[in-house]
């Protein structure tokens, strides 16, 4: 806490690469203020369009897949906020195909640092967190209008699924840019885990037909990051495959997602031959 | 001469066989989940805005089939970065008329997309879901001229998006805005007809339901005959209107290069 403001960074922790970059993003961000303002109110629009999606069905049909209006506020919340933080911490990681195509990637490769975590910290946005600010905004609302049995489990539940939640999407993310080494050309590919992942988390999974409950309950888990814990949290029983205790699950997940996260990023990065500039 | 262009167009999208290949994954992934949302919230109310299942699956899976070549999400148009480098100037030079130039290369782009992604994610739907389809010949070719107007209002849109480069510099922040206001307005994620009324009146004063509603509405038989030409005939006078706007920004664009002297 002292720290960043003694003008020479001197020895710093592991976190103070991350706390440099975020200093100089904030700058450099305010430097084309119209641009900033612009990216920070479409940020902001993203959240509250994926809400009015969820919204709109709920307006028409009351409830869907054994969740009312105010359940869906709940799962909204808690996928989004999870996606959205995640989405702030390595969204950026998107942008490795065109990193690779252009051979700046190669620059990252020479320093002595581990690559993925030079380019987890290369680009922070913020203009990201005013999408977050929506979906905590939702949560907020739906933890409240619900009739939440409140006592020390939920509490922990909430917490335990927040953080699982973010990193299982940022588990995501890495293994989406893992494969990326070798999609350059495919990346949109790798948009039907992170981007597809996130907007299946904020379905109730209970409408699945069998194989999708099967690939987004156990192959890759976001039903964990906020439908089971919704039911959870309710007390509703669940379908058969996602019974409401495994909502304590949700870390076992997390941990499953980020397994396959780091395989996929050493394969990838020793198949990686450079640009060749 | 547009022809050419038409056909360089699609010759250079077919470069892309694996971004196809994803496109289509991705495209079925996302069908999959909305599908079996949409349907159970058909299942589990009286009225869904006048659909069933086979006509939610049909909104579906035309949803997802036309998105690549409308191009709504897609990367930004390389008019964008001509603009920024002040490369567009030697557009300007040349004998072929810049819009209707840069529309013959994308209409040709999209028939490449649409061939290898939307096809099989129809066929895909089809298999999976059933869907409904229009009933008369005619109706085949209402539908037909809806898709292509559709095509050709999206790049219009986000010709005169890019456009808007030529008085601020960066044009991001603009282009995702119009994204996001424009697929769900266009009734992407949940059908224009699903709206509360007030939502609906908003998205009819945009051009953006002729974009996706329309053409979906025309090719899974919704909206037969008359109501169908009348579909047509609003898209028609949105490409009239987008086209014409593109222009007069194209011109007032054109003189402000020149005063600079770019």
């Amino acid at each position: 806490m002292a720290e960043p403001e003694s003008g020479r960074a001197v020895a710093g922790n592991w976190f103070t690469p991350y706390l440099a970059v975020l200093r100089s993003r904030v700058k450099a961000q305010r430097v084309y203020r119209l641009s900033f303002a612009t990216e920070v109110f479409s940020a902001f629009l993203i959240g509250l369009v994926e809400f009015a999606e969820v919204w709109v069905i709920f307006h028409n049909v009351g409830t869907l897949g054994g969740l009312d209006v105010h359940a869906a506020l709940l799962l909204f919340g808690l996928s989004n906020t999870a996606f959205a933080l995640a989405q702030v911490l390595v969204g950026h990681l998107d942008s490795l195909p065109m990193m690779i195509r252009m051979g700046t990637l190669d620059a990252y490769h020479l320093r002595p640092q581990p690559l993925l975590l030079q380019l987890v910290t290369s680009d922070i946005s913020l203009r990201r967190l005013a999408r977050a600010a929506v979906a905590v905004i939702v949560l907020s609302v739906g933890l409240w209008s619900n009739d939440i049995d409140w006592g020390i489990a939920p509490v922990t539940l909430i917490v335990i699924t927040l953080i699982s939640g973010i990193a299982l999407f940022c588990g995501l993310f890495v293994c989406a840019a893992g494969l990326q080494f070798f999609l350059i050309d495919g990346a949109e590919l790798t948009n039907s885990f992170t981007y597809g992942g996130s907007f299946a988390a904020m379905q109730p999974a209970s409408v699945f037909p069998a194989p999708l409950k099967l690939l987004f309950g156990f192959a890759i888990p976001v039903a964990f990051t906020a439908y089971v814990p919704t039911i959870a949290l309710l007390g509703l029983p669940g379908p058969p495959l996602l019974p409401a205790w495994s909502a304590w699950l949700t870390p076992v997940a997390a941990v499953w997602v980020w397994l396959l996260a780091l395989a996929a990023w050493r394969i990838g990065t020793r198949h990686y031959q450079g640009g060749g500039g | 001469m547009y022809w050419t262009l038409a056909r360089a167009g699609f010759k250079r999208q077919a470069q892309y066989k694996l971004a196809m290949f994803a496109g289509l994954f991705t495209n079925c992934v996302f069908g999959f989940v909305r599908a079996a949302v949409l349907v159970a919230a058909v299942r589990a109310s009286s009225d869904f805005g006048g659909y069933d299942e086979a006509t939610i699956g049909a909104y579906v899976w035309w949803s997802q089939a036309l998105l690549g070549a409308t191009q709504f999400m897609g990367p930004p148009l390389d008019l964008v970065d001509r603009i920024k480098s002040g490369d567009v100037a030697i557009d300007f030079l040349r004998p072929v008329d810049v819009q209707l130039g840069y529309l013959a290369t994308d209409m040709g782009r999209a028939a490449c997309v649409f061939l290898p992604r939307g096809v099989p994610s129809i066929i895909i739907g089809a298999a999976t879901f059933g869907l409904s389809m229009p009933s008369t010949p005619v109706d085949y070719l209402i539908a037909l001229i809806s898709v292509l107007l559709a095509v050709a209002l999206s790049f219009l849109c986000l010709f005169a998006v890019a456009l808007i480069g030529f008085w601020v510099v960066e044009i991001r922040g603009i282009r995702v805005l119009y994204q996001i206001v424009g697929t769900f307005l266009a009734g992407l994620f949940v059908p224009v007809h699903m709206f509360p009324d007030w939502l609906r009146v908003i998205a009819r004063a945009t051009p953006f339901p002729s974009i996706l509603q329309a053409p979906i509405d025309t090719l899974s038989g919704r909206a037969a005959g008359a109501d169908a030409l009348l579909i047509v005939a609003a898209q028609g006078f949105w490409v009239l209107a987008i086209g014409l706007l593109g222009r007069v920004l194209l011109r007032a664009g054109q003189r402000r290069l020149e005063v600079q002297g770019g």
